[in-house]
């Protein structure tokens, strides 16, 4: 009984020392700052982190459209320019229709246009120059809009997609009196009618 | 022929009184009315009573003289003549016929034509104005519609006064009298090109060319109507009518172009009628008789002048080519006779007016000063109409093709082109 007697004061005092350590050491331990202890608030966080990531999209959106307008307005000018080339005229001799040598390049380099544009249908107008018979040079000009396009069809584009017609010499490209003038006016010109709205380009 | 020396008394007398004698005809002057077309009788219009009377006599006189068939003796008239006619002071005038007309209170033209030599009335009819206005283009139409009869009595054949000419202005189709007179536009809307007549000058058919291709189209020109007649899509050109009207031929293709014939007023698709393949085919003119079309064909690799049955059958070269540089034949235009094609042919540096006897191919050169092209026959098959570029910038010009005489037909701005000379106009 001693013994236990002994242990009960032991721990008495014990407990006592502890309580009084306890009680010594409370104002040396400050509380801890309030924000680290405060309350935390979810709708104000994900306000935050959806404006960081509208922040981050609108940039990357910035950029994408930024890239992309390069790319369109690359790609009109590729276009304006395909088309522009497409449009090119075939250039004729005096009181000729025989499609020359050195213009047999201009009409190769139209033939991609059709095959990249599966729909689309031309005019092909033939222009003369102002010498010899008016009436006569509506003729020519029909017979050469019809010597284009039966190029055209011998490299294999359908003559369906292919119209003809002639203005003979009544819309001259330069109204002048002079070999210069009657070269240029001596011509099949190239117009796009139908099916290539969006024109795609040959190459894509 | 009258005798030797009576002729050159005439001859002597004429050439003391005449005034106008710009006319390169050489003289067989005659006393009488046998006419023949070697000569020039003398002929003098006496000055006019009523209304309106300076303009008459100086319409009268003018057509006379256009007519290139008699010569207009200008003096003084002095007054009106009334009573008994002096023959003897005109057929001192150099006169072999007299022309005596007067505007009645009734609204019509009285015109008496007197024989010098036979002192004697030869020829007497009134021409209704039918109320039009006084100097209205239809008032003037009885004038020209009376000079062409007094042409008819003196030479037995009858003037071209009362025609018309229509051309392309500035891509319109004008019109004009023969004389020069009403020049207008047509009221046609649109590029239109190649303007052709009906027989009956009710009509015309021209090409309206617009940016998807040219089509043909056929106008009351009362009316104004207009009706695109069934064609080949594409480009359809150069429009004439049969001389009985009922058919159209026109020049259209996809592949060169050759000549379709349609029913002007009908639905009936058009039948082709040449083979041209591939060549450029255009501007067809068809015989009087109807028979046969002559037209340009690119065949050979230049443009020449061809004619045709008018099923397409025994198609040949009609201008046979000399071993010339560049030739070149365009715009042929049948003579109303039929014994000639008048055309347009590459003749050094410019084109001129040639015409073709049909049947021994002689050709003769109509024009030689500066471009001249696209010629149109008169109906009385003498006169030309065509553009020439003499006076400048484009302009019509009429010829006589037995004198070589020309005058200027239209002036002004614009150029004036692809003529075509109305058949005879019977109404106003």
């Amino acid at each position: 009984m001693r013994v236990r007697s002994r242990s009960l004061v032991l721990a008495v005092v014990a407990l006592a020392a502890v309580t009084a350590s306890a009680c010594k050491k409370k104002p040396v331990v400050a509380p801890q700052p309030a924000p680290v202890v405060k309350p935390f608030n979810q709708d104000s966080a994900d306000a935050a982190e959806r404006a960081r990531k509208a922040a981050a999209d609108a940039a990357a959106r910035a950029a994408a459209e930024k890239a992309a307008a390069e790319r369109a307005a690359r790609d009109a000018a590729a276009i304006a320019a395909a088309k522009s080339a497409f449009g090119v005229p075939v250039y004729f001799d005096y009181d000729k229709s025989d499609i020359r040598d050195d213009q047999k390049m201009t009409l190769d380099a139209k033939i991609p246009a059709f095959q990249a544009n599966a729909d689309m249908r031309i005019r092909v107008a033939g222009h003369t120059d102002n010498r010899g018979s008016d009436e006569y040079n509506l003729a020519l000009g029909q017979r050469r809009a019809a010597e284009v396009k039966r190029y055209l069809i011998a490299r294999g584009i359908d003559g369906g997609r292919i119209d003809v017609v002639s203005f003979g010499e009544e819309r001259p490209a330069v109204s002048a009196d002079n070999d210069d003038a009657w070269a240029k006016n001596r011509r099949d010109e190239f117009e796009i009618i139908a099916g290539a709205n969006p024109f795609k380009l040959p190459n894509k | 022929m009258p005798p030797r020396p009576l002729r050159t008394l005439s001859v002597l007398c004429l050439l003391a009184l005449r005034l106008d004698a710009q006319d390169t005809i050489p003289q067989g002057v005659r006393v009488g009315l046998t006419y023949d077309p070697s000569s020039r009788p003398g002929v003098f219009v006496t000055s006019v009573a009523g209304a309106n009377a300076d303009t008459v006599r100086a319409m009268l006189a003018r057509n006379l003289d256009f007519g290139d068939r008699l010569t207009v003796i200008s003096a003084d008239a002095g007054p009106p003549p009334v009573g008994r006619i002096n023959y003897e002071l005109y057929a001192k005038m150099g006169a072999s016929a007299l022309v005596q007309a007067s505007v009645t209170p009734q609204g019509s033209l009285h015109v008496a034509v007197h024989d010098i030599a036979g002192k004697k009335v030869l020829n007497v009819s009134d021409f209704a104005f039918n109320g039009s206005k006084e100097l209205s283009p239809a008032w003037r139409m009885v004038v020209h519609r009376a000079s062409d009869e007094v042409e008819r009595w003196i030479t037995s054949t009858r003037g071209i006064a009362a025609t018309r000419v229509m051309f392309v202005r500035d891509q319109r189709i004008w019109i004009v009298d023969s004389d020069g007179a009403n020049l207008a536009p047509m009221g046609v809307g649109g590029v239109a090109l190649s303007p052709s007549w009906h027989p009956t000058g009710r009509y015309i058919a021209y090409a309206a060319m617009a940016d998807d291709g040219t089509h043909i189209v056929v106008r009351d020109i009362t009316t104004g109507q207009g009706r695109r007649v069934p064609d080949q899509g594409g480009s359809n050109i150069t429009p004439t009518f049969s001389p009985d009207g009922s058919t159209l031929v026109f020049s259209a293709g996809d592949d060169g172009t050759d000549l379709y014939a349609v029913t002007p007023f009908g639905s009936d698709a058009p039948r082709r009628v040449t083979v041209g393949r591939g060549s450029p085919t255009s501007s067809p003119s068809f015989s009087p008789d109807g028979r046969k079309i002559a037209y340009i064909s690119g065949r050979l690799g230049h443009p020449e002048v061809y004619i045709t049955d008018t099923d397409g059958t025994n198609a040949e070269l009609l201008t046979e080519s000399p071993s010339g540089d560049q030739p070149y034949r365009a715009n042929p235009d049948w003579s109303p006779d039929g014994r000639n094609v008048a055309f347009t042919s590459q003749e050094g540096p410019n084109l001129q007016v040639m015409v073709i006897n049909v049947r021994d191919r002689k050709i003769r050169q109509l024009t030689g000063d500066a471009r001249n092209e696209d010629p149109s026959w008169a109906p009385d098959g003498r006169h030309v109409v065509f553009t020439s570029t003499r006076s400048g910038a484009k302009q019509l010009w009429v010829l006589d093709t037995e004198s070589g005489r020309t005058r200027q037909l239209t002036r002004g701005a614009g150029l004036a082109r692809m003529a075509a000379w109305s058949p005879r106009m019977e109404q106003p």
